[in-house]
């Protein structure tokens, strides 16, 4: 129970627990040293001085998983998909943070968020329609498309909703903010595409509709357009997966993830936006004095520290402390790492690369002497915009906005090292 | 040619803000902000102007206006763009038992899918309602979502007179519509929703720096 192995098993949510058969169980939180699991890992010993079996015959042939997936040991490692929703058409799941390294979300976790189910499009037939206001509208293929000059970049994208300002009861780091991954994007600028179709001078803005069964349409500012904006057909190197907008998806670094309109098929250029249900109705933040905050783009910065986090358990003596920090209005200056609940704060470190509107790696090591504690982290970005307290978001919006609640978020430790979600009563 | 372009306004703002790093001074790129895109107009002529010349790349074919008409399906606040048609509060009450109530219950209270009526006078008390008689700024934007996205399992399979008729009959169960009313689309852009005005620009970044406890 004091070797490496057992340290970092101690660190392993519950979804992971089959993982731990090999030493000790994690019941409900709590480490079991338990006869049975304790005979088991006997028999399974691969520590000296026995040789472990897979070295005594060969392995699985070259090519025989032709597309690679996890190891099997790893297949608890899948999306948070929430139990019991009335409809799974229209609804979200969840990255599983706590349980990833570096910045880079796979492609199979990453988070989901449908309008209308995910449509299962033949790339061949697909369309992309450019019209309004243009000199030329436009039909493009796939292949054509994919012949304009093309770059890659790194961006996050998070929902909008991530978690409401009612929701903040999660038990993981993916519970309450899981709405948020990072990709790498290689498509075609959107400013290059709207240039081949010849922008009018009174077009003021651009309305995407997806090819899914919503036909989800927002209605996007030209200078998001002609800045940093995307239409993307790959993701991590390979063709978009059918949840992220395959063949074609809007990619909007910052802004709030539904803007990136998925399976994309319009591009309708206009004077006003459309004021589409999801940029009326949906998509906007109730104020306390029961006005609405409309056309809230911006994803502003916010970071959360992934391990030690919820439903995890520490062992006293040295522990990183790990997390992920990101803004929509550029790089991630500075993040700070507090150990005594807010009383004070440490700089932590930045893992390169830095990146704009990408999640951003940071890490501080820790030494835990046992006292029962609160830890926290809070994100600067190059703006000088500073991630706040909950209390003072909800200062000035209340708690009914549901939308942008990027407030810092607590992890209690337990005098036996277990963390559990700050914003619950202990 | 192309390094002649202008960037992008916003791009300009935003780094410039960064560059002076001012702990909060609204960054440029808080771009929800009605003023500021009206300031921001001039640059954005400029930027349009400079995005018209000609194709560089050849790629694509001329979408034809038989083509766009058969695709477009948005429609304006304003209802310029509604279709053709009319339907009555009575059609779209049948309509309504047959294919929406099984998810927004029969009277629009809902169900699986999202409560539509009541809740008008709520929204800036403790247990805001926000439903299409309560929220929802533009009657027109009825037309759209429900002719797009709707039913969940069919959309795009009512035709117009059908999608007038289930917008007439959820503005009536919300009392914005009386009974016997048949809208079309000068009827339905007529209608003016209680909370047509409750909707403001985006003001972020909001939150106080300094107040804050360290």
């Amino acid at each position: 129970m004091s070797d490496a192995r057992t340290d970092r098993d101690g660190l392993a949510s519950p979804q992971r627990r089959h993982v731990l058969g090999r030493g000790l169980a994690l019941v409900g939180g709590a480490v079991v040293g338990n006869a049975a699991a304790e005979k088991a890992a006997a028999e399974s010993a691969a520590a000296p001085p026995d040789v472990p079996e897979w070295m005594k015959a060969p392995g699985a042939d070259v090519g025989s998983e032709p597309y690679g997936s996890p190891s099997r040991f790893e297949r608890d490692l899948i999306r948070n998909i929430p139990k019991s929703l009335p409809q799974y058409t229209s609804a979200s799941s969840r990255t599983p943070l706590q349980d990833l390294d570096g910045i880079i979300t796979p492609n199979g976790l990453f988070y989901e968020r449908h309008h209308g189910g995910i449509p299962e499009i033949d790339p061949d037939r697909h369309r992309l329609m450019i019209h309004g206001l243009v000199e030329r509208p436009l039909i493009l293929t796939m292949a054509e498309i994919r012949r304009f000059p093309s770059e890659s970049q790194i961006y996050f994208l998070e929902c909008s909703g991530n978690p409401g300002f009612e929701a903040m009861t999660g038990r993981t780091a993916s519970d309450l903010v899981g709405l948020v991954s990072c990709a790498e994007w290689t498509g075609v600028r959107l400013r290059t595409v709207l240039e081949e179709a010849g922008l009018k001078p009174e077009a003021r803005w651009v309305v995407a509709e997806g090819a899914d069964a919503a036909a989800m349409t927002r209605s996007i500012p030209l200078a998001k357009c002609l800045d940093d904006a995307m239409l993307v057909y790959s993701q991590n190197g390979e063709r978009l997966r059918p949840q992220q907008g395959y063949p074609l998806r809007v990619l909007l670094p910052g802004f709030e993830g539904n803007m990136s309109v998925k399976w994309l098929r319009r591009l309708n250029v206009t004077a006003e936006p459309a004021h589409s249900r999801e940029e009326t109705s949906k998509y906007t933040d109730l104020m306390p004095d029961g006005t609405a905050r409309q056309f809230t783009f911006m994803m502003e910065a916010k970071s959360i520290i992934t391990r030690p986090s919820g439903t995890q358990r520490i062992a006293r003596g040295f522990n990183e402390i790990t997390g992920i920090a990101w803004s929509g209005r550029g790089r991630i200056a500075q993040v700070e790492v507090s150990v005594d609940d807010g009383q004070s704060w440490t700089v932590a470190q930045l893992q390169a690369p830095v990146l704009t509107r990408a999640l951003t790696r940071f890490r501080l090591p820790w030494t835990w002497e046992g006292a029962p504690t609160t830890i926290l982290s809070r994100a600067t970005d190059e703006t000088g915009y500073v991630q706040p307290h909950f209390a003072e978001l909800t200062a000035v919006r209340g708690v009914k906005s549901f939308y942008h609640n990027n407030a810092i978020i607590p992890w209690r430790i337990t005098a036996s090292g277990e963390v559990t979600n700050g914003f619950l009563k202990a | 040619m192309a390094s002649s372009r202008p960037r992008a306004r916003s791009a300009e703002v935003d780094s410039a803000s960064a560059r002076e790093g001012a702990p909060g001074r609204r960054p440029g790129f808080a771009v929800g902000h009605g003023s500021r895109w009206v300031l921001a107009a001039a640059a954005l002529a400029a930027l349009a102007a400079a995005a018209q010349a000609g194709p560089r790349y050849g790629l694509g074919r001329p979408a034809t206006q038989a083509e766009i008409a058969a695709w477009d399906i948005d429609i304006d606040r304003d209802g310029r763009k509604l279709p053709p048609g009319s339907g009555s509060v009575a059609q779209g009450r049948t309509l309504f038992a047959a294919q929406c109530a099984g998810c927004h219950g029969a009277k629009g209270e809902g169900g699986s899918g999202e409560r539509l009526v009541g809740g008008q006078g709520s929204l800036a008390s403790g247990k805001p309602l926000k439903t299409v008689g309560s929220f929802w700024p533009y009657a027109p934007t009825l037309f759209d979502y429900i002719r797009r996205a709707m039913p969940l399992n069919a959309p795009q399979s009512l035709t117009s007179e059908e999608v007038y008729a289930v917008s007439a009959y959820v503005l009536n169960l919300n009392g914005l519509v009386p009974d016997d009313t048949v809208l079309d689309a000068a009827a339905l852009a007529a209608v003016r929703m209680p909370n047509r005005d409750g909707f403001r620009p985006d003001p972020r970044p909001d939150v106080p720096l300094r107040a804050r406890p360290e």
